[in-house]
């Protein structure tokens, strides 16, 4: 894990550490026994192809864990997740790189706490944007 | 041009209305595989010694993971598999292809750990409808409450589904 990061050392357009994915099939499958989203477009290509997509889509709600993910990662043990959440604007496809980013956009000291606003996305290599979303965060003082 | 609704009176009258609630139950195996699933790294999610030396009850929920419905062949689940979210009936919907449209979790600083059993009430947030690339869609949005068991509201998502 990095090391805790505090709300004093960041600033407003700061980007956060990136977080790289590149989903398998298999992946795929994990993610829909393990979220319990069972919906056949994310592994029958056959399935897919008949509902007018391209072919099997990664889960949107997957790359809402990953920015997810990056979020823990970043905030660290003494941190916390206060609210973060994305749209699906575009479809990524498995093993094509899926790319998470955030951008810092606010600090805010608010009952007792230290708020840092964050727009967080995720992208493909080509940089078309197909998650935005926002979150907010809480970091420990030091 | 006025051309028909997707939205029926009666699903325009479900709007703010809640469905049943559900008992979810956060199992340690579950938290593990779904951790598993999206590639966390970090022991919280995975191992329960670790989890408690940080203060934790035991293993927590990992970002956009809430547990699972208690699944019996009486509480079917819904087009994409899942009965979690459980809005209430919407007469006149017809989904026969959907696709998710966005997701949001909102956290109130609990801890929501394995072993923890939490009840879901799913409300009808909105219902709009667009022409887009896949035609005549209707957004659902819904917001989800989950609360522990001393009822102190501890998670909501809010999700949009695009119905087409």
């Amino acid at each position: 894990m990095a090391e805790q990061v505090y709300y004093e050392d960041v600033n407003v357009g700061d980007e956060i550490p990136k977080l790289v994915k590149n989903c398998t099939t298999q992946q795929l499958v994990m993610w829909a026994t393990g979220s319990g989203d069972m919906y056949p477009i994310h592994y029958d290509k056959d399935f897919a192809a008949s509902s007018g997509l391209p072919g099997i889509i990664v889960h949107g709600a997957l790359k809402n864990a990953f920015l997810g993910q990056m979020l823990h990662d970043w905030v660290g043990e003494k941190g916390q997740i206060k609210t973060y959440g994305c749209q699906y604007r575009g479809m990524d496809v498995p093993n094509e790189d899926i790319i998470c980013r955030a951008v810092v956009t606010n600090k805010a000291q608010d009952g007792g706490l230290n708020l840092v606003e964050l727009d967080i996305w995720t992208e493909k290599a080509c940089g078309e944007k197909t998650s935005p979303g926002k979150a907010t965060v809480v970091l420990p003082s030091r | 041009m006025t051309e028909e609704s997707l939205i029926t009176n009666e699903m325009r009258a479900a709007i703010g209305k809640e469905g049943e609630p559900q008992t979810i139950e956060v199992d340690k195996t579950a938290i593990r595989w779904f951790a598993r699933a999206v590639g966390h790294t970090d022991l919280v999610f995975y191992d329960e010694a670790y989890a408690k030396s940080k203060g934790h009850r035991s293993i927590i929920c990992p970002p956009g993971f809430l547990g699972h419905a208690v699944h019996t062949p009486l509480n079917p689940s819904d087009i994409i598999g899942n009965s979690v979210r459980r809005p209430p009936a919407l007469p006149g919907l017809e989904i026969r292809r959907i696709v998710n449209g966005g997701t949001e979790f909102e956290y109130y600083g609990e801890d929501i750990c394995a072993g923890d059993v939490l009840k879901s009430v799913t409300k009808v947030a909105d219902l709009r409808e667009r022409t887009g690339t896949l035609g005549k869609m209707l957004f659902l949005s819904t917001e989800t409450h989950f609360y522990n068991p001393q009822g102190k509201l501890v998670a909501t998502e809010r999700d949009t589904g695009i119905i087409y």
